[in-house]
């Protein structure tokens, strides 16, 4: 496997706390992989996320996209965030076109740039609402425009920080077939922070299992050996779809169970 | 896990056919009515009382038929001039607006850009705060002497008192603005490598403007306020003057009148600032 992403002995430490949060994280993803990062609420999922984004420093190890360290934030690691973060003063056609505006204006003329924010509206299906404004559409769509943007900027990896966490069931399942659509067209690399078990074995390749923290690190990856397409409907019964299923739950709740929830 | 067991008979779904109930017609009569009518109800129970309590032998206040009486000049024709200060409503009320116009540009400008730089900067916001924040306590007529004294002319010192009235809201709730642009947004801009200038215009800028609009529109509310009172000091045409005037000539009709306008000119404003807010803003409030 030849390694993209490698997070290396990756150890975060707040100040003020005596224990780290993450602790010596090590993680290998390979080009156009899917990978499900999963562990209980408050287990540092989400900083490993941060700190791959680049928005959070790295108090010892680091993360190294290419060979080449990563240092501070930028388009080549795209961020789809749990509450979407759209600018609420743009339409959805701006808030993409801002993106594509600051990160591909060197590659791509004013007529390319537009014609690639279209093409992006039509990758998730939302060109006949680009002239909507955030809080005139549903949150599902507004996740797809998160996406949307978040994929204009041409990344080398695509980190979603757990991003149908807020969404009805329905509309989830919805979005994850389009997530898992664009991933076989596009065959961007993809990092995924969730808390749904389902989800992570359903999507990625690999899941990787955090302990709880704090001081937590990987505890186990699970190989998700399904080929693709995926169809969730053949899938819930398929025994390969079970057992994953059931060994990550087995590690999340059996031997790793939250220990916020078992102290009450 | 299998869940078809043994069969069951089952008698064949019956459809029933569901006709499409017609929508009620809004009326749209009806809907103005539910708005109007009510303010109107309470204004003439209102002003029953004020004529009954006013048509009392000894009583100190006019009531409204005095009012209507003795005033209906003034209702009638607010544009009269016959020279001097013996000009209609409108007349007065322009130049009460014109100073606070004056007066409250200058506040805008300054306010906003001095809460964009206490924002941005922890410099002066350490720097600049403790003392604004005793400033903006010193009520507005208080500062009308010395401005009287500084600048030596009416004028100038009513526009200075509305601009030193107005400045502090404007100030703090655009400060308050920037730095509350949410880390989502920060978060946002750091991922597409927007800096500076850019990420001033394109980020800081929109995500304070509900706040800003916030900051203007209790500016204009405070002009309106001190306008007022800082006319009855300095005299001339104004609003406020004409109150004073009105007062020293013991003539309440016209008083009560020129109330009324004040605080539809007052309201008149608030709407209108609100409605620029919500322009600008796009109608997306502060989140």
């Amino acid at each position: 496997m030849s390694v993209f992403l490698e997070i290396s002995r990756l150890t975060v430490a707040f100040p003020k706390a005596p224990v780290p949060v993450l602790n010596e994280v090590e993680l290998r993803v390979a080009k156009g992989e899917y990978v499900a990062v999963i562990g209980h609420s408050g287990c540092g999922k989400s900083t490993m996320l941060n700190v791959v984004a680049g928005l959070l420093p790295a108090t010892l190890g680091g993360v190294l996209l290419e060979g080449r360290e990563v240092s501070g934030p930028g388009p080549d690691r795209a961020v789809v965030f749990q509450n979407h973060s759209l600018l609420p003063w743009l339409t959805c056609y701006e808030n993409i076109k801002l993106a594509v505006d600051q990160t591909l204006s060197k590659e791509l003329t004013r007529r390319e740039r537009h014609e690639w924010v279209m093409e992006q509206l039509a990758l998730v299906r939302m060109t006949a609402a680009k002239d909507k404004r955030p809080h005139e559409i549903s949150g599902g769509m507004k996740q797809r425009i998160g996406i949307a943007r978040a994929l204009s900027m041409r990344p080398k990896v695509l980190l979603l920080d757990e991003p149908f966490g807020a969404l009805d069931a329905l509309t989830r399942a919805h979005l994850q077939d389009q997530v898992m659509d664009i991933h076989a067209r596009l065959g961007t690399t993809i990092m995924m922070i969730t808390h749904d078990v389902d989800e992570a074995v359903l999507l990625s390749d690999r899941i990787v299992m955090l302990t709880n923290g704090p001081n937590a690190t990987v505890g186990e990856i699970l190989e998700v050996d399904l080929e693709r397409p995926r169809d969730r409907l053949a899938l819930a019964h398929d025994p390969r779809f079970v057992n994953a299923r059931a060994a990550v739950l087995e590690f999340l709740h059996a031997r790793h169970a939250n220990p916020a929830l078992a102290a009450a | 896990m299998n869940v078809s067991s043994k069969p069951v008979v089952v008698a064949p779904a019956t459809i029933t056919p569901v006709t499409p109930r017609a929508l009620p017609q809004i009326n749209q009569l009806a809907e103005i009515a539910k708005h109007v009518v009510p303010p109107l109800v309470v204004l003439a129970v209102f002003v029953a009382i004020w004529e009954f309590w006013g048509s009392q032998p000894g009583a100190t206040l006019p009531a409204p038929s005095t009012v209507w009486a003795q005033s209906r000049d003034l209702i009638v024709d607010p544009f009269y001039d016959r020279g001097g200060l013996d000009k209609g409503l409108f007349w007065h009320l322009l130049a009460s607006l014109q100073r606070v116009a004056m007066g409250f540009f200058l506040s805008a400008t300054i306010g906003i850009g001095v809460g964009l730089l206490i924002g941005t900067s922890q410099f002066a916001m350490r720097g600049l705060d403790p003392i604004f924040q005793v400033l903006r306590t010193v009520p507005p007529l208080a500062w009308l002497p010395l401005s009287l004294a500084a600048f030596r002319e009416a004028q100038p010192s009513a526009i200075f008192v509305i601009f030193i009235t107005a400045v502090w809201p404007i100030i703090i709730n655009t400060a308050v603005g920037v730095r509350n642009v949410p880390q989502d947004f920060r978060n946002v801009a750091a991922v597409i490598r927007l800096r500076g200038p850019a990420f001033f215009w394109k980020i800081v800028l929109p995500a304070a403007a509900p706040y800003i609009f916030t900051g203007l529109r209790i500016g204009i509310g405070l002009s309106w306020l001190a306008i007022i009172a800082a006319e009855m000091l300095i005299g001339g045409v104004g609003i406020g003057f004409f109150i004073w005037d009105a007062w020293n000539s013991s003539n309440l009709s016209d008083i009560i009148v020129a109330l009324i306008y004040v605080g539809l000119v007052g309201y008149a404003l608030d709407r209108v600032v609100a409605f620029a807010g919500n322009l600008a803003t796009r109608g997306t409030q502060a989140n």
